[in-house]
């Protein structure tokens, strides 16, 4: 169901066999409202998965209109068609592959010199396409009016002027679509003029290399692309000529040779025909209707926002406000979530016989299952958040103040806001990395986050300071936070080097002008978040508790956990490896089952320190730890279950974000060696000093 | 996708084009200036992107080509990035981006 009652497209009944489908890209430079055009277009009706082999999003939409059926792919967001990121070669590669029929090419109109850019080399490639004037209104707000018959005439394509958020336009990009994808074929490309030195060789070089009348491609775009040093092209160019090698030298010679005689490098100068070519068609089609204003709302908003001395206490002020709403708010729903969990156990402890199956069900699926579902909470308030914060361009501003603090870590000025969501829960902060452009950036920042400690953790600090550190306790927590900070600090450097010591990491960052978020829009984002993560729930976790249940109570009838058990036995054979770290076999045994969920450490030591197994909670714990653990060892192992193998969700929200199971493995394999490392450090060091 | 590993590309925080100048290998004129050293407020045309490679392409696509002017608006705190108004919008940049761009004053042109 369209949720906007202005845009009525789906008028077309159902039953009816549509004759035709027409498959559209969706085009344009982030910050362009393209998302929300593609939102308004398509409603609920979207399928959102990633692009095949890599973790950008792709987005899939059906319209029906006018007996068409559209079907609406949303590309990355990109601002050229250079072959340098990882979006860039996706919506270059689905361009022209040939799949698609018409080009939709959304262009913020308040911004258009930029946005045309992407829009010129568009039409290089020669394909058909039809310009959506998007933000129509901003511009008139402006004071200026754009003259869009005129700019259709110059493009030779047809350009629609459009409002998404307001669904205005919409209907008649569609049947502008319908119609450039009737006459696609008599339509003839438009092409930038260069200079007219490059001209000259460009035709010679359109002569000598003979490319073959089959090539899908543009010859002048495979030419002017090569000239400009993109490997992709040349290597596609080198396909369709009879002499590969021959055409690589023609065109390295004339590079070297057109460089020589303009002074510049070719980039440059191609970059400066495009922008040249947009500046004039700006001038013949923009029109003043009065003077524009000195200071726009955005420029204002700044002021304050970005101030040298109030910017940072005002992100500061706003992340907290988050966290609070997060974790605060957040926090009171998942409660009533978990109160509802537990009466469901206690009912089903009282119904069914005591059976495996109960057992798997009450010790198993339910606990484990359950305490990630009270997440629900906290995981759609952070996500409504962090929409917020996006979809209205104040994340552009969080990340221009942090990039300093955050650049001297190895990462992005927008990694802040993900790593300090992490330590309210890793997994969706390691969700809401989606926000960092780059995928370098994201991995990296990906792979610390687990550094930082969730309060999932906290319960097992608050058990040992509690026994061990009664006087100290929130010195001896700190602490630890700090040791997660300064092994993030560390290891993002460390990686950084290891993995993408050699790629390319920019800050170049559009700063968008302050917009109001559509509560479309933010719906969407949460529910998407919410069904990802409940998806998760209802597989990765729901298996890892199955597998901890029955590690714990098989073979079946010993008491569960017990010394008797699997896990027992696997904790035994554990104990000589934990060892040097001053750990018992138990102690192995809860780390092994922390890793469904670092909560349950805490509730396995009770199981297996107390000294019936059936008395968990009973004070005596605390005692039958005391007599297990000393200070020295007790903080060895706080500080192991803090680095120590992200837990299961965290694992599985590693695999989603990352697409690949290689990064989820090397994530748990790198936190494992560092927490044996630093329980070791600190085991031994503090025997050293005597503190054992 | 490209190797990312362009020799041209400079690493951060290497003032690339100061020792270009020294070598005589970048076109230089009196009165050209980093982007970095405009104060916030001031005016200026670029006259060169000193980098190549991916860095370099992707500050001309952003519209950072010779002759455009840009208007430095603020510098983020302590040492961060810089805010920039370049073709009507506005552009965020590392300093040790912005080393790379030398610009010189709409008086000197």
């Amino acid at each position: 169901m369209s949720l906007n009652p202005q845009c009525e497209l789906k008028t077309t009944n159902p039953h009816k066999k549509t004759p035709r489908e027409l498959l559209i890209a969706l085009a344009g430079n982030p910050n362009s409202g393209k998302t929300t055009f593609f939102n308004q277009l398509t409603g609920a009706r979207q399928h959102v998965g990633n692009w095949p082999g890599v973790t950008v999003e792709r987005k899939e939409g059906v319209v029906h209109s006018g007996g068409t059926r559209f079907r609406i792919v949303d590309l990355p967001g990109i601002y050229s068609m250079s072959a340098y990121s990882q979006e860039e070669m996706i919506a270059r590669d689905f361009l022209i592959s040939g799949g698609v029929d018409v080009v939709v090419n959304v262009v913020d109109a308040a911004n258009l010199e930029r946005n045309l850019y992407l829009t010129m080399q568009l039409l290089e490639l020669g394909l058909p396409v039809v310009i959506a004037l998007n933000m129509i209104d901003e511009v008139e707000k402006r004071g200026q009016r754009i003259d869009t018959a005129k700019m259709s005439r110059l493009l030779c394509v047809p350009v629609v002027p459009t409002q998404a958020r307001a669904g205005i336009g919409l209907e008649q990009v569609l049947s502008e679509v319908v119609e450039v994808a009737e006459k696609s074929a008599d339509r003839k490309p438009h092409a930038t003029r260069y200079h007219p030195t490059i001209e000259a060789e460009i035709s010679k070089l359109e002569k000598t290399l003979h490319i073959a009348g089959d090539c899908p491609l543009p010859s002048r775009w495979l030419i002017v692309k090569s000239l400009e040093g993109d490997e992709d092209a040349l290597n596609r160019l080198k396909r369709w000529v009879e002499d590969g090698d021959a055409a690589q030298e023609a065109i390295g010679s004339t590079r070297r040779h057109l460089e020589a005689h303009l002074g510049e490098n070719l980039e440059t100068v191609v970059a400066d025909s495009r922008y040249g070519f947009i500046e004039g068609l700006l001038r013949e089609v923009i029109r003043y209707t009065k003077a524009p204003e000195a200071l726009t709302t955005t420029d204002r908003i700044d002021a304050i926002v970005l101030h040298p001395f109030l910017g940072v206490p005002i992100f500061l002020a706003l992340v907290l406000l988050t966290f609070e709403l997060t974790f605060g708010l957040g926090g009171v729903l998942s409660g009533v979530i978990e109160h509802q969990v537990s009466i469901l156990a206690e009912h089903l402890k009282t119904v069914m016989p005591n059976t495996p199956l109960q057992s798997l069900l009450v010790e198993g699926v339910i606990p484990g299952v359950g305490g990630v579902i009270v997440f629900l909470p906290n995981i759609c308030i952070m996500f409504a958040a962090i929409s917020l914060l996006e979809s209205s361009g104040y994340m552009a501003r969080a990340a221009f103040l942090m990039d300093r603090l955050m650049h001297s870590m190895g990462l992005h000025g927008k990694s802040f806001i993900p790593m300090l969501m992490g330590f309210g829960c890793n997994v969706p902060a390691i969700m809401a990395t989606r926000t960092l452009e780059s995928f370098e950036d994201r991995l990296l920042t990906i792979l610390v986050l687990p550094l930082m400690s969730c309060s999932a953790r906290l319960p097992i600090y608050i058990l040992f300071t509690g026994i061990f550190f009664r006087h100290s306790a929130a010195l001896v927590i700190f602490s630890l936070y700090v040791i997660g900070v300064l092994l993030a600090v560390l290891s993002g450097k460390l990686l950084r080097r290891a993995f993408f010591a050699q790629t390319f990491s920019a800050f170049v960052m559009e700063l968008p002008p302050y917009r109001l978020p559509t509560l479309k829009g933010t719906a969407l984002d949460v529910w998407e978040r919410a069904w990802i993560f409940l998806s998760k729930a209802g597989t990765v976790i729901l298996a890892a508790s199955v597998v901890v249940w029955a590690l714990g109570s098989l073979p079946w009838g010993v008491p569960f956990g017990s010394e008797r058990s699997l896990a027992g036995m696997l904790g035994k054979l554990l104990a000589p490896l934990v060892a040097p770290l001053g750990l018992d076999w138990r102690a192995a045994v809860a780390l092994l089952f922390g890793v469904a969920a670092k909560e349950i450490v805490v509730s396995t030591l009770g199981i297996l320190y107390s000294a019936s197994p059936k008395a968990q909670g009973s004070p005596n714990i605390a005692s039958a730890v005391s007599q297990s653990f000393t200070p020295l060892t007790a903080y060895a192992f706080m500080a192991v279950s803090l680095i120590y193998i992200p837990c299961a969700a965290t694992i599985a929200a590693i695999k989603r974000e990352t697409n690949s199971w290689k990064w989820a493995a090397f994530a748990s394999c790198y936190t494992i060696c560092l927490a044996y490392a630093v329980g070791l450090l600190i085991y031994q060091l503090g025997r050293v000093v005597g503190l054992g | 996708m490209r190797a990312g590993n362009d020799p041209d590309l400079p690493a951060c925080g290497n003032k690339g084009w100061r020792h270009g100048l020294r070598r005589g290998g970048q076109p230089w004129r009196p009165g050209l200036r980093s982007l970095n050293d405009l104060e916030p407020g001031e005016s200026a045309k670029i006259a060169h992107v000193c980098c190549r490679g991916r860095l370099g392409e992707r500050l001309l696509e952003m519209g950072l080509t010779p002759g455009t002017e840009v208007e430095v608006i603020r510098h983020a705190p302590l040492g961060g990035p810089i805010e920039v108004r370049v073709r009507g919008y506005l552009l965020l940049l590392r300093r040790c981006e912005a080393e790379n761009i030398l610009v010189e004053s709409e008086s000197a042109v």
